[in-house]
């Protein structure tokens, strides 16, 4: 199995949002739904003050409990990857799914009719392309690519950098990763 | 953004595990994967800013997929923005004007009414032609913003005029590129030239790169963030630089002038200043040490609020990093009234640490010298812009706002007719509608050339719709880079509804004012073509890459030891400026500390979000979704004061009686007990924006204490304040 990551560094992060614009017209995302968002965390007081901004989406775990607890087998893996996907035409739209993701990262409701989900634009990534919001990223704060791979960028960051994942408590094993 | 509704699921929970994945369950069949159909890519140049970023325009099966960077593009480094990758929703808007719209008056009413565009041109020409005749051209003005301007200005040229003032200089850039020609004798240029991708030391005032998206200056600072170059942050909020730094100072608003005093200060006393460039290259630094001499740091903590040991220091890190140290320039300058002054200081100071055109301070821009299409001159003109407000802002280097538009108020008016292309008067000038409404009833023509239906266009007789950007061609892009580059705007579509392009309607209006013969292109691309011909490459080339680079024929940093003439009266940097002093200003900036803050009020600050450039994409839907209104940023303190929670809406009172919009309150340490802050381009009262209209809060008008730049006009906005006003409803609606 490939295990495809995505490593982001708050450090140059600024949460301007390019990447929830770029995945929304990439992958055609209905109007009022959005696959990323952006999260701004401040803490302390006024001046002593530090403030992260994270892009967040879904984790693509290696433990995946929306697939495991999808009673259709619409969420599954995409080939032999950690890329977790929906197959719409299984969707019932029951949403399972939902309650399973430790990150709330699943949307109600694709007007067709099923739960939609960041896909880490596998049609790009089968490309070798990086997905749209690592690759449209002005301050060049996404990476993506094979934690398989010790040579990739995202392999060389978690072992050269300070990072975390969120939630890790839940044993999902995300794999989105934030430089710290 | 609101992903979904929150819906309760737990139940669903204990049901789930047994049913057969092969079962077809109702559901739908699979959308086609993104770019599996028919798929095509027409460069342009982006247009929701001025930033100018090279892009490709995606279509799959002729229906406009995306827009995304060139990587060839030294402004974009093949990355747009969030508002460049949102591109798609300025074409895509249906707000978007539709028609040539005419006022006319039914039933004693005014109103617009769609006409064809021979009927807006013929009246357009029959009244220009009407004011040549009995006030001459130059009386015909021209306000405008962006690129597409160039037709227009072109157009009233060939008739007579050069009559124009944009926003961006009075109300924007204005004070710092005069600053810096008083001072090194060139601007900061747009790009900046700061070298922040070499820079060891940046230091940035009141700038707040990564809220505003000035592309090419956000992806240098994440360089030097990523190679740790020392950042210092001066800014009395917690801004997104700010959380990035190794150095915040929270200065207390409008006391900057005297930190970057005492940064010199310290500097000439530390003996840290650079004496070879200082001696080679300078003019008047014994009259700039007596000056600073007494800006010690410990009298300027009691002004700044900068405890003096951490003005030292940071000036130590200037130093130590010099001459690659880029002290910032910034952009939005118009704050106080002596912005030329301040942004001079930063010029000297730049000038004492030796980085002007060093590496790792600010590069020299060079751009490709393009021929200009053969056309016949220019008719002489009589006036000048300045002439409709003479002896007032001797400095002024452009066309003052604020001063044309008083000059075509009454009978007597200096400007009998405005051509208003691509800017929102109202939302950016403060305190100007009154001052709108008055030039609008006495002037003999009022055209508004837009593309959306702003706040502006309800004071035309006439509105031209124009295409977007992703519909027409405009003029190559040729601005000052690293390396010259030229860049090509297309349409990658034809022009919705009947919009049409600038070039288009300023040959039409030349064919009508006799003027054929400055327009002899049946179509623009004819041009560009010429023009790109001249220096060896095609429309053809360039509608496959959209932009070519040159390679330099000059250096891009001074070389060392020789001796470059500035542009100033010296031909040297001025710390002391002889002509400033002769004219009867200071010679050397002087600190003037701010208004104080009136009991129970808050200073207004004000700024960018990322998703917006201002009032310009508040309507385009992509980006309304991302950021719908704008917040208001409220220390917990005074919060507490008040009784506001995040999320409550409130109303802002200005000391004159203004009240503003509702706007959310938002409560964060990110800002002091002392201020407020606030995105511009909210609380648009354009009816005809369905998404925008009403949306948040307007901080332009609640702007009552302007402090006019004596030296070129500039529009000071940051003295103004501000107290809640209390409602019944605040924090009950939604």
């Amino acid at each position: 199995m490939t295990r495809y990551a995505m490593v982001i560094d708050t450090k140059t992060c600024i949460g301007c949002g390019d990447c929830v614009v770029a995945c929304k017209t990439e992958n055609k995302v209905p109007d009022g739904l959005n696959r990323d968002w952006i999260v701004e965390a401040t803490s302390g007081k006024y001046p002593n003050l530090t403030t992260e901004f994270r892009s967040e989406r879904c984790n693509h775990c290696s433990n995946p409990t929306c697939v495991t607890l999808c009673p259709t087998g619409a969420s599954h893996l995409w080939k032999d990857t950690n890329i977790v996907l929906v197959e719409p035409g299984m969707c019932t739209g029951c949403k399972a799914c939902i309650a399973a993701c430790p990150y709330d990262a699943r949307l109600v409701m694709h007007p067709d009719g099923y739960i939609d989900k960041c896909t880490f634009c596998h049609h790009r990534v089968e490309q070798g392309l990086d997905p749209a919001c690592v690759s449209s990223c002005p301050t060049h704060c996404m990476h993506f690519g094979s934690l398989d791979d010790p040579g990739s960028i995202v392999s060389q960051l978690l072992q050269n950098r300070k990072h975390k994942v969120l939630h890790p408590e839940t044993g999902n094993e995300p794999n989105v990763y934030y430089l710290t | 953004m609101k992903r979904r509704d929150f819906i309760k699921v737990s139940t669903l929970l204990g049901t789930s595990a047994a049913v057969s994945p092969t079962f077809l369950l109702g559901g739908c069949s699979s959308n086609p994967l993104p770019g599996t159909g028919t798929v095509s890519a027409t460069p342009t140049i982006c247009d929701m800013c001025f930033w100018k970023c090279a892009s490709h325009v995606y279509q799959e099966d002729g229906e406009l997929w995306k827009i995304t960077g060139n990587d060839d593009d030294l402004h974009s480094g093949g990355r747009l923005c969030t508002r460049g990758t949102g591109g798609p929703g300025a074409y895509l808007d249906p707000d978007r004007l539709k028609t040539p719209l005419m006022r006319v008056t039914v039933d004693g009413r005014q109103t617009f009414q769609p006409v064809s565009w021979d009927e807006a041109l013929d009246y357009i020409a029959d009244k220009m032609r009407a004011i040549a005749a009995e006030h001459g051209p130059e009386k015909m003005l021209m306000l405008n913003h962006g690129s597409g301007s160039s037709h227009f200005r072109h157009l009233l040229r060939a008739y007579g005029s050069d009559s124009r003032a944009e926003p961006a200089f009075a109300q924007c850039r204005g004070p710092r590129d005069v600053g810096f020609r008083l001072t090194v004798g060139e601007s900061a240029s747009s790009p900046e030239r700061t070298d922040m991708a070499n820079a060891r030391c940046i230091v940035l005032i009141g700038s707040h790169i990564g809220e505003n998206l000035h592309n090419g200056q956000v992806q240098t600072l994440a360089e030097a963030i990523n190679r740790d170059a020392t950042l210092i942050t001066v800014d009395p909020r917690f801004s997104v630089p700010a959380g990035k730094s190794q150095h915040w100072l929270p200065i207390k608003p409008g006391t900057d002038l005297a930190l970057l005093l005492s940064w010199m200060h310290v500097l000439i006393e530390e003996d840290l200043y650079d004496h070879d460039y200082v001696e080679r290259y300078t003019v008047g630094f014994e009259q700039l040490k007596d000056h600073v001499r007494s800006y010690t740091p410990e009298w300027v903590y009691l002004e700044t609020g900068i405890r003096p040991e951490v003005i030292r220091e940071t000036a130590r890190e200037m130093a130590k990093a010099a001459p690659a140290t880029v002290v910032h320039p910034g952009r939005h300058a118009t704050w106080y009234g002596d912005d030329t002054q301040r942004s001079r200081a930063i010029a000297m100071l730049n000038a004492l640490l030796g980085s002007w055109n060093r590496k790792g301070g600010f590069y020299i821009p060079e751009r490709v010298s393009l021929p200009e299409y053969p056309l016949p001159d220019y008719p002489e003109r009589r006036y000048s812009t300045a002439d409709a407000y003479p002896g007032k802002w001797p400095f002024a280097s452009q066309g003052v706002t604020n001063g044309v538009i008083d000059a075509s108020v009454g009978e007597d008016a200096f400007f009998k007719g405005w051509l208003v292309y691509g800017t929102n008067l109202p939302q950016t000038i403060p305190g100007v509608e009154q001052q709108l409404e008055a030039a609008a009833n006495s002037l003999d023509l009022l055209v508004v050339v837009e593309t959306m239906p702003s706040e502006m266009t309800g004071y035309a007789d006439v509105i031209l719709p124009e295409c977007t950007y992703l519909e027409r061609y405009d003029e190559l892009r040729n601005s000052g880079e690293r390396q010259p580059s030229l860049a090509l705007r297309m349409p990658a579509f034809e022009p919705k509804y009947e919009s049409k392009p600038g070039w288009w309607m300023a040959k039409q209006l030349g064919h009508r004012l006799g003027l054929d013969e400055y327009f002899p292109w049946e179509d623009f691309s004819e041009k560009l073509d010429w023009q790109l011909q001249q220096v060896g490459s095609s429309l053809e080339e360039m509608q496959k890459i959209g932009v070519k680079n040159f390679p330099r024929k000059t250096p891009l940093y001074f070389r060392e030891g020789t001796r470059p003439r500035f542009r100033t009266p010296s031909r040297k940097i001025e710390l002391y400026s002889r002509q400033l002093a002769d004219k009867g200003f200071d010679p050397m900036p002087v600190y003037t500390p701010p208004d104080p803050v009136p009991e129970g009020f808050y200073r207004l600050n004000y700024g960018r979000m990322p998703a917006h450039t201002f009032g310009k994409t508040t309507n385009n839907p992509l980006l309304f979704e991302l950021a719908p209104e704008n917040q208001l940023w409220v220390n917990p303190l005074v919060a507490n004061e008040w009784g506001f929670r995040s999320g409550d809406y409130v109303r802002l009172g200005s000391p004159n009686g203004v009240v503003s919009n509702r706007i959310r309150v938002r409560v964060t340490e990110r800002i002091g007990p002392d201020s407020v802050f606030m995105a511009h381009g909210f609380g648009r009262k354009s009816r005809r924006l369905k998404l925008a209209f009403g949306v948040g809060a307007d901080d332009s008008t609640l702007m009552s204490n302007i402090k006019i730049d004596p030296l070129m006009g500039g529009t000071g906005m940051r003295a103004n304040f501000v107290t809640f006003v209390r409602e019944a409803s605040a924090g009950a609606a939604s």
